[in-house]
């Protein structure tokens, strides 16, 4: 392995005045899972966003697999990429929402099967079986023909891993992915996303679970005011934080 | 298990009690009062100048009959045409084309800000303006004879209706979260994709109880149309009482109809209203 799977460099976003990003630069290599941690407002989210686009970026460059997202070099200038290609490259990466975002007009199923059938063109038979498949591998089985509306948040967010999972994407993003759960139903979304990280999927997690980051993830960046902190293995950063500003976030929040 | 508490004396068990029933004195008032006026109405109505023969002989008279058909046809194709027209200039009003969004709020300005009636004159009154219309060397009539009055009437209510319906449609879409949008992006859809699978669809639930009242609108609105001849219900009626001078008589077998058309169509709008509701009433196949 010569390069990243993604490649962030000097990265700026502002809205309006407030600067969410500032000169942000991560390495993030295939089969890593990565935690990003840190207050609300920190940037953990904005950037997530922006690696897949949601959100463009004012200043810098990220690099997906190799290629440069959003924009394409020549002659020395940059111009940016029609809505297609960055549909395209978009593709490449899967994301959970922390307010899930299920199609309430479609059923679990067919929430799964939207973007193979309709993005991907792939057979509605072949997306049909891999969407069961990838709902027996969330513990949803029974619940094919259950509407958003009839399922629990717990379970919404399990079929929006799997709804990520079904366009088969080299690098999954969590946003807050539990934030928005009752307590007693985190545990189940967690269990998904750990059984994920040990098949060897690429994940990048914005979260607040610290006992998540602590059980599974590689890395642990620390965020603070749009600047990363401090970055290294899990066991470190939440362990025997360096940083003054990661100390006294990790004391506050446990 | 531990022994309850005892509980304060002085409070009685009621719970075997049933609540009595009122007597809604107002109500009977309200009610008695209300058929007073409505019997002296209808005795007025009854004993009035009216040959209710006549209303019923013309109820289902084949002019009358043909009349209301083509009233039907011209509001049904009239609001086809005016919500194809309405998604189009809703999307465009929305995009991020200042081209396009200017043109839609154009549109929405010049068909909105004058009388319907101006325009079905204006449609009709074409030839004025256009003797012959066509494309350069492939295609060209005199005007007179493609601007028939169904033509200028289908276009004079449908692009009316299409200014009233983008601003429908446009509230419809803005009422989806944006979330599901962002969703959508995220499976890899662009943006009209994301439009005609994910957003219009849910738009459609909010914008079918307005829409409802526009279709209404449009049945009446056609009865506009008898002023450049097209044969709608009322422009029938009314010819059948310049002959036989029963005004009233006649504008009453109009009025029956439209109240009977506007009658069925509630319970049809309720029909499409389930359909777009899936997911969100719990409706399981």
């Amino acid at each position: 392995m010569t390069q990243p799977l993604v490649a962030i460099r000097s990265v700026g976003k502002n809205f309006g005045e407030f600067r969410a990003l500032n000169r942000i630069s991560l390495d993030v290599w295939a089969g890593e899972v990565l935690c990003l941690i840190g207050a609300s407002g920190s940037g953990k989210t904005t950037l997530l966003r922006c690696i897949n686009q949601l959100t463009p970026i004012d200043s810098g460059g990220i690099w997906l697999d190799g290629e440069l997202l959003g924009v394409r070099e020549e002659g020395g200038r940059l111009h940016r990429l029609t809505d297609r290609q960055i549909a395209r490259q978009r593709l490449k990466t899967g994301m959970v929402f922390q307010r899930f975002n299920l199609f309430p007009h479609k059923t679990a199923l067919e929430n799964i099967t939207e973007g193979p059938v309709q993005v991907q063109g792939r057979s509605r038979e072949e997306a049909r079986t891999e969407a069961m498949e990838l709902l027996g591998r969330v513990g949803l089985a029974a619940k094919v023909n259950a509407y958003p509306s009839q399922l629990s948040g717990g379970q919404q967010q399990r079929v929006a891993i799997a709804r990520a999972l079904a366009m088969k994407p080299m690098l999954m993003l969590f946003d807050e992915p539990t934030s928005a759960l009752d307590p007693e139903l985190v545990g189940e979304v967690l269990t998904v996303m750990k059984e994920l990280a040990h098949s060897g999927m690429t994940m990048m997690v914005v979260t607040h679970e610290l006992g998540f980051a602590r059980e599974v993830a590689d890395t642990v960046v620390y965020m603070d005011h749009g600047v990363i902190v401090e970055s290294g293995p899990a066991a470190e950063v939440l362990g025997k934080p360096r940083e003054v500003r990661t100390q006294s976030f990790l004391s506050a929040v446990i | 298990m531990r022994a309850a508490p005892t509980l304060a004396e002085g409070f009685p068990d009621i719970s075997g009690m049933t609540i009595a029933r009122q007597v809604h004195w107002q109500r009977w008032l309200a009610a008695a009062a209300i058929l007073v006026v409505l019997a002296a109405i209808g005795r007025a109505f009854v004993n009035g100048q009216i040959e209710w023969t006549y209303v019923s002989r013309f109820l289902t008279a084949k002019v009358i009959l043909e009349g209301i058909t083509n009233t039907m046809v011209m509001a049904v194709l009239a609001m086809a045409l005016g919500v194809v027209l309405g998604v189009v200039v809703a999307i465009m009003r929305l995009s991020s084309n200042p081209v396009l969004a200017s043109v839609a709020a154009g549109y929405t300005w010049l068909f909105r800000g004058t009388p319907l009636i101006l325009q079905l004159l204006l449609w009709f009154n074409l030839a004025l303006v256009f003797p012959t219309i066509g494309i350069p060397g492939l295609w060209s009539a005199r005007a007179v004879d493609v601007m028939t009055p169904f033509l200028s009437a289908l276009l004079g209510l449908g692009i009316n209706q299409g200014a009233y319906t983008s601003e429908v449609m446009r509230a419809g879409i803005l009422s989806v979260d944006v979330g599901q949008y962002e969703a959508a992006q995220a499976v890899g859809m662009g943006r009209l994709r994301a439009l005609r699978r994910i957003i219009l669809p849910q738009a459609m639930r909010v914008v079918i109880p307005p829409l409802g009242n526009e279709f209404i609108g449009m049945v009446k609105a056609t009865s506009l149309a008898s002023v450049i001849q097209y044969p709608e219900v009322l422009h029938n009626a009314e010819n059948i009482y310049y002959a036989n001078s029963r005004v009233i008589e006649l504008l009453i077998v109009a009025g029956s109809w439209y109240l009977l058309v506007v009658s069925i169509l509630t319970p049809l709008q309720m029909l499409l209203e389930r359909r777009f509701a899936r997911g969100t009433l719990q409706i399981t196949r």
